[in-house]
């Protein structure tokens, strides 16, 4: 009548991998909606092509290791590592270049670390920083944000398609006629030239605060995390100390000389700053297991990101920062576990 | 072990209404309200009854054979710890091994009923102001008391007398998802509760006592505060557990009312408390008011699968099945039966096997209600393990020890401190069989050192 005997616990919770990294997608819808609003349809297309090439690398990883491959690849991992790339790469990206990250990401970055759950970096951050490395001038190629009065040319999909795949732009345009310099590049090179940062902010791709545009796909980046909070998929530690962590040092300086240093609000909403706070650094994997393993974590994350955009060589440090903390991660580990009850 | 600390318990033990919120565990679907829409009913006395012998420390000596006529309360099994009586009136037909929940073969006495019941004359009612603890501690024992939360630990033996008692914790924070028998006992009987409750604090020689309910049982609250109430007993305090599970587990319910912590392979008694049962303590009082040693038990019987899902005294021996027909018998097909609750329950093959003192709640869980075991995947560090462990383990990276074989680090990561509650494999996104290797650990290392 009854199955076989096994034993307890006899139920289980309603949480699975594949269920986690559903909702992980979900969430990332309201700022691919405003990102595909904002900068044009090429996130979609970056997308499509990172998916395309992490599916084929896990496939090909999982059958060279003689791992089951439906189960791996249904559990949707190598979808979000795309996904999350994707988000951090110019909507005009070259196809090659998408996919160098991609096969990295999941190649490299998770299979030789041994798959799921094993790798010591975030894939999707490996992968970046390989192209930040490698192809920096490919990543600059970001179109102004449709807002306001700049001279936004809208970019048709088929246009961005031809671009993508062919690195040419269609009906004699060409790659500087249709990008500008981000806030984030903007405000390096220009406080390097001296200039202050109320003359840096009179370009207009800024903002109130942050990037114009920009800070409304980090709004909405934050209405995501903010599911994922409700959900119980990630925890509140990492999310808060990284903005915490960015935001403290940044208001310190800011404070100290607001001219010669963005002020916290503009370090929020440029860049990766809220992708990584939460959809980037609160990756379980690669991040520790305690609460208050988590929260060293995530402060580190902010504070590195903060070092890097005020004294490094690349705009944004968000990828490093997540990567240089990842490798942290089994010191913090080993440091933060908790008292064992009766000991 | 260090000396019990003699200083008084909390002393806003008389009534807190507050709930004490653990920082572990998890809320699970409770599904208590189902088995709690009728009184406690009795149920039938069995054709048969299967009798085991044995408790957590032992076994009783069988004082019967085949063939002998036994009166109900009559003893049947000899044991200094906790004594075995005839559950019914009847005829031995065996004294030999049989399968009960969790064990494929103990030493039972089998009776076969023969009508009228009749009641062992020699039980009578005991004053326990008349009596010396340890002649409390001995009543309990002749009365073959043990633990009914599960544990069947002999409870004359946790009240021996030895150390110096701050106070005796009665548990009555029952966690478990689907069991309501303590809850509805409590509701019912509180005033039996409460006598147990004061018989053993005689035994303890301690002053204090509180009775633990969780935050979701108002009604057994209510019931316990206005007869203590009633009765101005202000040495009996009650305290509220927020309902989260395990907060009824005996170290965790007594970190949650007073702050400290039982030591890693010590008892409650170290540092100066005991720990019973609300059933238990409800049993002790019959015993004395009644002279009735443990003969019968409250069983919840529950699950989708139960017409009529309930709560039942029934006599010790009583074939699960017989319980099964008296809550109406199946409405679908059960797919799976329980002896216990689903986070640490007994698989049962079929409900042929006997209610033992063990045996508080049966399952009989329809298709859909107990989810069919997931293939595992890798653990993906979540740590979801790590928030819900009511001990403070990090069960990833005991299991990655375990997968290396890495005994020292599992005397670090302290395996012996897990105390197999599942919440682990609860909440894991993985599907990783936590607690089933981890008691499989546990058990080959104690074998292994022959503790």
């Amino acid at each position: 009548m009854t199955q076989p005997a096994a034993p307890a616990p006899h139920w289980h919770g309603a949480g699975s991998v594949p269920a986690m990294m559903r909702q992980v997608l979900y969430a990332l819808l309201p700022a691919a909606a405003a990102h595909v609003f904002f900068y044009g349809p090429g996130l979609l297309v970056n997308a499509l092509v990172a998916t395309l090439a992490a599916l084929a690398t896990e496939a090909l990883a999982l059958r060279w290791r003689g791992q089951p491959q439906r189960l791996f690849l249904s559990d949707g991992s190598a979808v979000v590592t795309a996904v999350l790339l994707a988000f951090c790469l110019p909507p005009l990206t070259p196809w090659w270049v998408t996919v160098t990250g991609a096969v990295f990401a999941v190649g490299v970055a998770k299979h030789l670390y041994g798959g799921l759950g094993l790798n010591i970096f975030n894939p999707a951050m490996a992968g970046f920083a390989l192209l930040l490395l490698c192809f920096p001038a490919e990543l600059t190629a970001w179109p102004p944000p449709r807002i306001g009065d700049l001279d936004y040319r809208t970019l048709s999909i088929g246009q961005t398609l031809f671009y993508v795949f062919s690195g040419r732009l269609l009906d004699g345009l060409v790659l500087d006629a249709v990008t500008r310099a981000t806030p984030l590049e903007l405000a390096k090179t220009g406080l390097a030239q001296m200039h202050t940062m109320s003359e840096i902010r009179s370009n207009p791709v800024f903002g109130d605060f942050g990037g114009a545009g920009w800070e409304w796909v980090g709004n909405f980046v934050t209405l995501g995390g903010g599911w994922l909070l409700y959900r119980g998929i990630i925890r509140w530690q990492i999310p808060a100390a990284t903005l915490a962590g960015i935001l403290l040092p940044a208001l310190l300086f800011w404070l100290a000389d607001p001219e010669t240093h963005p002020s916290p609000l503009f370090q929020l909403w440029t860049g990766g700053t809220l992708l990584a706070a939460f959809f980037i650094a609160t990756d379980p994997v690669s991040s520790p297991v305690t609460s208050r393993g988590q929260v060293i974590y995530g402060l580190g994350c902010g504070l590195l990101t903060f070092v890097i955009r005020a004294w490094g060589s690349f705009p944004d440090g968000v990828a490093f920062a997540v990567l240089l903390m990842n490798a942290a991660v089994p010191v913090i580990d080993r440091y933060t576990r908790p008292h064992i009850y009766g000991r | 072990m260090a000396e019990p600390s003699t200083a008084a318990p909390p002393a806003a033990w008389t009534y807190d209404p507050r709930p004490r919120r653990p920082d572990w565990g998890l809320y699970a679907p409770t599904l208590k309200l189902a088995s709690m829409g009728h009184p406690i009913r009795q149920a039938p006395l069995p054709a048969e009854a299967v009798i085991p012998l044995g408790h957590a420390r032992g076994s009783a000596r069988p004082l019967v054979s085949p063939g002998d006529h036994v009166l109900t309360g009559q003893p049947v099994g000899s044991d200094a710890a906790a004594a075995v009586h005839a559950s019914i009136t009847g005829t031995v037909v065996a004294v030999e091994p049989r399968p009960v929940p969790g064990q494929a073969a103990m030493p039972c006495v089998v009776l076969r009923r023969t009508d009228p019941e009749h009641f062992w004359p020699d039980l009578a009612a005991a004053d326990p102001a008349r009596l010396a603890p340890e002649e409390i501690a001995a009543h309990i024992a002749a009365g073959g008391i043990v633990g009914l939360g599960g544990a069947l630990f002999p409870t004359a033996v946790k009240l021996q007398p030895g150390r110096a008692i701050r106070a005796l914790v009665i548990n009555g924070a029952e966690c478990e998802p689907w069991i309501s028998c303590d809850e509805m006992l409590l509701r019912e009987r509180a005033a039996s509760v409460i006598r147990g409750t004061r018989i053993m604090m005689r035994a303890l020689g301690t002053q204090r006592a509180v009775i633990a309910v969780e935050a979701d049982m108002p009604e057994a609250r209510v019931a316990l505060a206005d007869r203590l109430q009633a009765e101005a007993d202000d040495h009996i305090g009650i305290a509220v557990v927020t309902a989260k599970y395990p907060a009824g587990g005996e170290r965790q319910l007594i970190e949650l009312l007073t702050g400290e912590q039982v030591p890693s392979g010590g008892l409650p008694r170290d540092i100066g408390y005991v720990c019973q049962n609300a059933g238990t303590a409800a049993a002790v009082a019959d015993l004395f008011d009644t002279g009735r040693p443990l003969i019968s038990r409250i069983v919840t019987v529950t699950g989708g699968a139960i017409s009529a899902p309930g709560n039942f005294e029934a006599r010790i021996g009583t074939p699960l099945a017989d319980l099964v027909a008296a809550a109406g018998g199946y409405s679908v097909t059960a797919q799976r039966l329980l002896m216990g609750g689903p986070m640490m329950g007994i698989a049962l093959a079929d409900a042929s096997l006997p209610v033992t003192r063990a045996t508080n709640c049966l399952v009989a869980a329809a298709a859909g209600e107990l989810a069919p075991p997931q293939p595992e995947l890798p653990c993906i560090r979540c740590g979801e393990c790590v928030q819900v462990c009511p001990a403070r383990l990090l069960p990833n990276e005991l299991l990655g020890a375990l997968v290396r074989g890495d005994a020292a680090a599992l005397a670090e990561l302290g395996l012996a401190d897990c105390i197999e509650c599942g919440s682990c494999d609860y909440v894991c996104p993985s599907a990783i069989a936590l607690t089933p290797r981890f008691a499989a650990a546990r058990a080959a290392a104690t074998s292994g050192t022959g503790r």
